[in-house]
């Protein structure tokens, strides 16, 4: 069985992150980390793998080429092998372009499953499972909060909004977990030092069989327009509870209509 | 420009986010506003969509669309698209709605912007605004080609009545062979005796501040004296105070009610960005230094076990 792993290099969380005014792309110059989120895709792709016996856990990424660093976690973590696409014609890569790289690169390995976080903590996207798995045509769930396997079918819990929903699909899929699955492991010292000999391959648009035309700013859809602070709230009141706070909410609920 | 809006429906009911931005859409003054509605038994619902300002509604009925699973609705969509020539395709953002978006993305080869809380013309041209890494800029976000798709972020438009009767056209359904192989073992019921928390004016939200979760109770109180729901951070819901469908933030939902009240909560980023284009905040926070005071309207520093309850004994004697 194999299992790919699609997952996000991000820049550090807590790093001051600024959009290139120039570029209107967001600015990875800066210290980076794997997308907290995808940790537990990798953590549910491993316990699958441990629970199966014989698997492959195959982490896969469309970045620039420092992301191996990002990458070797995951394989520190226990995951097999990494491939990280990176070509500058990728760069500036929207959603529907995004889903092109990584259809293509799916598609040469043909994984059994496809495994995604919940969201990218940079550009808040929490979409792109769904326009990988109608590229590669396959049946796809979002939002999986438990995840079990058998007889070649996935059973997914799934959170809504209104409740949790159980879900089967065969095999392939493309499931999206959510950060309520489970609980990460670390990587262990061991699984550390042996992450950097690791198989790690770095491919270019042209060995996915894809134009620079189809990456890129060229094959996206979507386009920043301009960058504009956000709008000021208003007048801001803080009281210290004297014993009259509550009257005071109250006061100030019916002042702005609310009660 | 004729403009498609998705209308996602639950326990027989059209989703409030969904009309909003249905109203919104007509009041842009596009050509053709049309709503699809996709599901089972679900022809009803059309004249309502009519109110809210589809000229036309499209529906969808097939006993293969009774489950809301995403991928036989982009099916449904790319047809209904392509049939009726539509250049911009709205949704109101759901865990329903989000896939369909991107998988209708991909299908059409379309642009995808998401977490949009405003949609303009400028010169005929559709801008969407976009806030960005925590709410700390804000897009200006186009499109190249059409349809141009865009998820909108919950609770950004109220939807008004304002039209009349819709032309009702039954569409096709044929589906994709790899559409209809996920599916529905048992469908959430609900679970919230309240209102659900993105379609509330009133949240209140309880934090780590309550001490533990027998202190939900005050929060509980509360919110039924406004009339509201009641929603948690993720701290409290990682530690089983609290179930995660009540939960606002990054992780969690987004939220935008006309009153959000606070109660114990610090207001770290992860949640900051789940409510923090409420209408009107009041927070409550015995620390003096919480971030939650930076974006309050109102906030009062104390102790929330004496405050809350003798705020929630107020509104009740105010509302007798």
């Amino acid at each position: 069985m194999k299992i790919a792993v699609c997952v996000k290099s991000v820049p550090e969380t807590g790093s001051a992150r600024r959009i290139d005014p120039e570029t209107k792309r967001l600015d990875r110059s800066g210290e980076a980390a794997l997308n907290a989120f995808d940790v537990n895709a990798v953590e549910e792709a491993l316990r699958v793998k441990e629970a199966n016996g014989d698997a492959e856990v195959v982490v896969l990424s469309l970045g620039p080429a420092a992301a191996l660093d990002s990458l070797r976690k995951a394989l520190a973590m226990g995951a097999d092998r990494a491939v990280l696409v990176s070509d500058d014609a990728a760069a500036g890569s929207d959603l529907v372009a995004t889903s092109r790289v990584l259809g293509a690169a799916l598609s040469r390995e043909s994984p059994d499953l496809v495994v995604f976080g919940q969201q990218s903590s940079d550009s808040d996207g929490a979409v792109l499972w769904a326009a990988v798995a109608e590229r590669l045509k396959l049946p796809m769930v979002s939002q999986a909060s438990e995840l079990q396997l058998a007889d070649g079918t996935a059973t997914v819990k799934r959170q809504t909004e209104f409740g949790y929903d159980r879900i089967a699909t065969p095999l392939p899929a493309v499931i999206a977990v959510s950060d309520a699955i489970n609980e990460p492991r670390y990587p262990s010292l061991k699984g550390i030092m042996g992450a950097k000999s690791k198989p790690q391959e770095t491919v270019s648009i042209a060995d996915l069989g894809l134009d620079a035309g189809d990456v890129g700013e060229s094959g996206s859809r979507t386009e920043v327009l301009a960058l504009a602070s956000p709008p000021p709230r208003g007048e801001s009141r803080k009281i210290e509870d004297d014993g009259s706070a509550a009257q005071q909410i109250v006061d100030f609920l019916a002042e702005k209509k609310l009660i | 420009m004729p403009t498609l809006v998705f209308l996602e429906h639950h326990g027989n009911e059209l989703q409030k986010g969904s009309l909003g931005v249905l109203s919104k859409a007509a009041s842009l003054g596009d050509t053709e506003v049309a709503g699809v509605i996709a599901g089972s038994g679900v022809g009803a619902l059309a004249s309502e969509a009519g109110t809210f300002g589809a000229a036309k509604v499209w529906v969808a009925d097939d006993s293969a669309l009774e489950a809301p699973l995403p991928q036989p609705r982009v099916d449904v969509l790319a047809k209904i698209v392509g049939d009726g020539g539509y250049d911009t395709v709205l949704f109101a953002a759901s865990v329903l709605a989000a896939d369909v978006a991107a998988g209708l993305a991909a299908r059409l080869d379309a642009g995808l912007n998401w977490d949009v809380v405003d949609l303009v013309r400028d010169g005929g041209r559709l801008v969407g605004k976009r806030p960005a890494l925590g709410d700390s800029v804000y897009v200006d976000v186009g499109w190249k080609g059409d349809p141009k798709i865009a998820l909108v972020r919950s609770g950004t438009f109220e939807p008004a009545a304002t039209g009349g009767e819709p032309e009702i056209v039954q569409a096709a359904v044929a589906l994709e062979d790899f559409s209809t192989r996920a599916t529905m073992l048992e469908q959430a019921h609900e679970e919230q005796a309240g209102p659900s928390i993105e379609d509330a004016d009133v949240i209140v939200a309880g934090g780590r501040g309550l001490g533990g979760p027998e202190s939900f109770s005050l929060v509980e109180d509360l919110a039924k004296a406004l009339g509201g729901a009641v929603a948690a951070t993720r701290a409290v819901v990682d530690a089983g105070w609290y179930p995660y469908s009540s939960q606002v933030g990054q992780t969690g939902k987004s939220v935008s009610p006309k009153l959000y009240v606070a109660c114990g909560i610090s207001g770290a980023i992860q949640h900051k960005v789940g409510m923090q284009s409420s209408n009107v905040i009041v927070a409550i926070n015995k620390d003096p230094n919480a971030p939650i005071f930076e974006f309050s309207d109102l906030g009062v520093v104390g102790d929330l076990h004496q405050v809350v309850p003798r705020l929630t004994e107020l509104i009740r004697a105010r509302r007798g």
